[in-house]
């Protein structure tokens, strides 16, 4: 890159004052950004890379400080600026297109005059022009009728939305440099996509420069020009996004990318993992911080700080090691378990689970409603769905948000009751009403929740909240001794220390406290667990141990899955059955392999091609679903896909409903088109990826 | 918005037609036979006999209920039994707008007064700006109106002689002037009771606010920190102020009965007391139905008000 730097962090080093003591939340961190460039900003929960990208626009906490070092924008410092100067910077030059889009717009104004009220602060312009660009901004973002979407308010428009008003927002007054912070981790992959696209074209119109922070490497990898990671608080490497991706020299770059789940990989393999977890503030070590965690640690390692080193032109290191990486005589090997789980395999034509006709709607009218004439709106959540779960064997649910999967895994718990239907569970009819349920079948029907830091009480210790569950499940009156020693055992089983059983949810990470999660779940030997997008809320590194923990537990104890999540590649890696859904529906089912490769249901085309894929080198699939999911209250007619279907052949599309089609081996399509059709469509557009668009 | 103004008034007029029916049924059950009570002791049974047919008393309960429905939602709220037999409608009133006079001075001195405070108690969260602010406000809910009252009279009235406010207040005339100085201690009293809540309230909705994403959103626009506050936070921040407001409204319509005795001000409160001492049956149930009235609209105002600025509420 030969364009000038737009923004420089030179040996920034940032302290929090915690209690009465300032603790380094960055230590010595440089970073160049110039113009066009996308710089990529990777690093897990903790690592300080939300308080850099914000620090580059000199917004920091009030119990921040800056240390030392300094920060330019076009050369200019931005350290001996007041807050004044700071306003005429802030939304003018540098703009921050956030993560969660809805938190971040003011409920109570329309979005046409959020972004309006930029121009007329910066641009000098009456609040009419303000308007007039506000609803040319939308119609830059590709947002259709962008004069009706000016005039609504941010809780009525879909999340895909609400991430494009805020980039109208953040570009309105061509910034130079636009600092992205994880701006598409709460959005659904089918809009991260158009997303993603809509960046890049924007940031290149734009000639600015951009810094994109995320945890999601699939999409660094797409995005990205230059990539620093960042670990504890410090640069660990910096490159260009191909040396990163191809050639990692740093072990925790290597061990981050290792624990990626692959797209199809078989049962029984277990990801590479790092051990430990992330140094917490107070407690970094006084040698390299990532030592504690690293294989190729030598004593020099835990004593002394390494210096970031520049390798090459443009390529930074900070490890002692980096000479003997980059010559071949070291290997980092973060496979410090067996790569084989060694298990029972799935048993054939024996279900632990069974459901059929399974329908739930939701929406009531109260009497009030009646009284004054409120016409009621009813959402068909589940509709008819038949669903197998062979014992010993994960179900992967996969699906945007809106398609029913969430709901249906709650009917089948009970924490929801199915309108109609049938569900057996072993051979058995069970109630569809929890309460009706007898204790054996709640302690065999056990469910893990996505955010672990909502599903534990945090004035109980983990030991309590083991106990409670144990108690509660257990059929046989358990002593003392007995539920101390169960606990225990659940605790190393999930591989926890068993003096975990002491601490609060306080003191564990997220990690930690989405194993006491599933420790939990399998207090009383569940025969199904159902687990709810239970590594979204955590980082790569993590997500890996977790996944791990799952597919051993499934070998150890016998239990069988049913695994939801919108992360594709996760629910590859553990399941071997899957069932596609839109709009409550079942739309494609078959194993694994089959849902992912041709033929495929047009819609799980799109949910693959649109998977941001952790290689550079390996361009993103080009097929895009356009527009949002439609409302589940008014259902599109014929095939409830064909709004946003790719392959559209007509009418009849419209007007019928599709067959259930057989692929061959269980796997089925729900499609208009027949399936030899099907395969031939996809095999030209996959010889010719740009093909589709 | 036109539907969801129309329930809450069909709400409304069920609220009232279920109090109505509670506060007929009470006084129902209150002990003593009115007609007794008119006329004394040695009435004979002839005179009590014609009095209940005069008031209806004789009839069943129900229909007793209906006559006194339909009379008051025509305008006749019946006669006051003491004195001179005169007619309740127009005693309500007159109290009433007393008390409204002194409901809006207070509202006018005590909302923005509190919101100010708790504003600048959240900007200093957990400074000693903030414990002065909260301080004080908590001492000045925690004393009684009696004793805030006397030590504003002490204090203001005779002690500030200059300012000439009088200790006892009479019903202001016309001009502005007037009403500040017939109203100032007694509304100042009353504001001092609602001070510590409002300020609490928006205190807690203002950092609330401070925390969510919008507000870096706005200030990382550029916006200067006043608009900010007062456009994006405050906004809000006083949703559930509002709420609370309306139900103060209620209460200084009708609860105000000690400030009232304290400064002798003719008010709805006052009037209360007295009807109550004399068991003076309809014109009790006419001052509780115009305090139940007004408390739900001032309710019902709420509502609106709150869903005007909450556009998830309007447009649901």
């Amino acid at each position: 890159m030969t364009n000038p730097p737009v923004i420089e962090a030179q040996h920034l080093t940032i302290e929090y004052l915690l209690g009465k003591q300032w603790v380094t939340v960055l230590r010595d961190v440089s970073l160049q950004i110039n113009a066009l460039e996308i710089h990529g900003l990777v690093g897990e929960s903790g690592s300080g890379k939300s308080t850099l990208a914000l620090a580059l626009m000199r917004y920091m906490a009030k119990n921040a400080r800056i240390r030392s070092g300094d920060i330019l924008l076009n050369g200019q410092s931005l350290l001996g600026k007041n807050s004044d100067d700071m306003r005429h910077i802030w939304g003018r030059d540098i703009s921050l297109v956030p993560q969660d889009p809805l938190a971040a717009l003011n409920p109570s104004y329309t979005v046409g005059d959020q972004i309006a009220e930029i121009s007329v602060l910066h641009d000098n312009i009456s609040s009419k022009q303000a308007w007039r660009k506000a609803v040319e901004m939308l119609e830059k973002v590709r947002i259709a009728d962008p004069e009706a979407v000016a005039k609504k308010y941010p809780h009525q428009l879909s999340g895909g939305m609400q991430q494009r008003v805020t980039i109208a927002m953040a570009l309105s007054t061509r910034p130079r440099l636009l600092v992205l912070d994880e701006p598409t981790t709460a959005l659904d992959v089918t809009t991260e996509a158009t997303i993603l696209d809509l960046f890049r074209e924007l940031i290149r119109d734009n000639q600015a420069a951009a810094l994109y922070v995320s945890h999601n490497l699939g999409v660094i990898a797409q995005m990205c020009d230059r990539v620093t990671v960042l670990y504890g608080g410090e640069v660990m490497a910096s490159a260009d996004v191909g040396d990163i991706f191809a050639n990692p020299i740093h072990p925790y770059t290597i061990g981050l990318l290792a624990s990626i789940p692959k797209a199809i990989e078989g049962v029984e393999t277990r990801l590479p993992t790092m051990e430990g977890i992330s140094p917490s503030l107070t407690q970094r070590p006084t040698g390299c911080v990532f030592a504690p965690r690293c294989p190729v640690a030598l004593e020099l390692c835990h004593q002394q700080k390494p210096a970031l080193e520049t390798i090459a032109d443009g390529r930074m290191v900070k490890c002692h090691r980096w000479r003997e990486i980059v010559s071949g005589e070291l290997t980092v090997d973060n496979q410090t378990q067996e790569a084989i789980i060694e298990g029972l395999p799935p048993v054939e034509n024996q279900y632990v689970l069974k459901t059929e006709h399974l329908n739930k709607q939701y929406g009531t009218q109260s009497f009030l409603d009646r009284v004054t004439m409120r016409k009621a709106r009813f959402v068909q959540a589940v509709d008819d769905v038949a669903v197998q779960v062979r014992a010993r064997a994960t179900l992967g649910l996969v699906g945007e948000s809106g398609s029913g999967k969430t709901s249906l895994a709650r009917c089948i718990v009970g924490l929801e009751t199915a309108d109609s239907g049938e569900i057996e569970l072993i051979d058995v009819p069970i109630s569809r009403q929890l309460a009706q349920r007898p204790q054996t079948v709640k302690r065999d029907l056990q469910m893990v929740f996505q955010n672990p830091n909502d599903t534990l009480n945090p004035y109980q210790t983990i030991g309590r909240a083991l106990e409670r569950t144990i108690r509660l499940l257990n059929t046989e009156a358990l002593n003392r001794e007995q539920v101390q020693a169960r606990i225990a055992e659940l605790l190393t089983m999930v591989r926890l220390p068993a003096d975990y059983a002491n601490r609060y949810p306080s003191e564990l990470s997220g990690g930690e406290k989405q194993r006491v999660a599933i420790a939990r779940a399998f207090a009383a030997n569940p025969a199904l667990v159902v687990a709810d997008e239970p590594t979204s809320a955590l980082d790569v590194s993590v997500q890996a141990v977790v996944l791990n923990l799952l597919k051993d537990l499934r070998a150890k104890e016998g239990a069988s899955y049913i695994f939801i999540s919108h992360d594709l590649r996760a629910v590859s890696y553990l399941a071997d059955w899957l069932i596609v859904m839109y709009l409550g529906q079942i739309v494609e089912e078959g194993t694994t392999s089959h849902v992912y490769s041709i033929p495929s249901h047009p819609y799980t085309e799109a949910l693959v091609s649109s998977i941001p894929i952790p290689d550079p080198s390996v361009k993103q699939g080009a097929i895009r679903l356009q527009g949002e999911i439609p409302s589940a209250t008014n259902l599109p007619t014929g095939c409830r896909f064909h709004t946003r279907c790719p392959r559209k052949i007509g009418a009849i599309c419209e007007q019928q409903e599709p067959p259930w089609r057989d692929a061959g081996d269980g796997h089925h399509i729900r499609c208009h088109i027949p399936i030899d059709e099907l395969i031939q469509l996809q095999s030209q557009s996959a010889a010719t990826p740009e093909g589709t668009r | 918005m036109a539907r969801f103004i129309i329930r809450r008034v069909a709400l409304l007029a069920l609220t009232m037609l279920i109090t109505s029916a509670i506060v007929f049924a009470l006084t129902q059950l209150v002990p003593g036979d009115v007609a007794r009570l008119i006329l004394g002791r040695d009435a004979s049974p002839e005179a009590l006999n014609t009095l209940r047919e005069e008031f209806g008393l004789n009839d069943p309960a129900p229909q007793q209920y209906v006559n006194w429905l339909g009379g008051f939602l025509t305008g006749d709220w019946g006669r006051s039994f003491t004195g001179a037999n005169q007619p309740v409608r127009p005693l309500v009133t007159e109290r009433l707008g007393n008390s409204m006079r002194l409901a809006l001075m207070t509202l006018l001195i005590s909302v923005p007064l509190s919101v100010f405070l708790g504003v600048i108690a959240a900007l200093y969260e957990n400074t000693w700006i903030d414990s002065i602010i909260s301080l004080f406000t908590l001492a000045v809910v925690g004393l009684p109106e009696f004793v805030t009252g006397l030590v504003l009279i002490n204090g203001l009235a005779l002690g500030v002689k200059a300012l000439g406010l009088p200790a006892t207040s009479g019903v202001p005339e016309n001009t502005i002037g007037d009403w500040i100085h017939e109203l100032i201690l007694p509304s100042l009293t009353a504001t001092f009771v609602l001070l510590g809540y409002v300020t609490r309230l928006t205190r807690a909705g203002v950092i609330d606010e401070l925390k969510k994403p919008y507000v870096r959103t706005a200030t990382l626009k550029g916006l200067p920190q006043r608009t900010v506050i007062f456009k994006h936070v405050l906004r809000n921040a006083l949703l559930p102020t509002i709420t609370v407001i309306a139900i103060s409204f209620g209460w200084l319509i009708g609860g105000l009965v000690v400030i009232e005795n304290v400064y002798n001000y003719p008010g709805l409160g006052a009037l209360l007391v007295d009807a109550v001492k004399q068991k003076n049956l309809f014109l009790l149930q006419a001052i509780v139905m115009v305090t139940i009235f007004f408390f739900a609209v001032a309710n019902l105002l709420a509502d609106i008000v709150y869903a005007l600025l909450n556009p998830r509420i309007r447009l649901e």
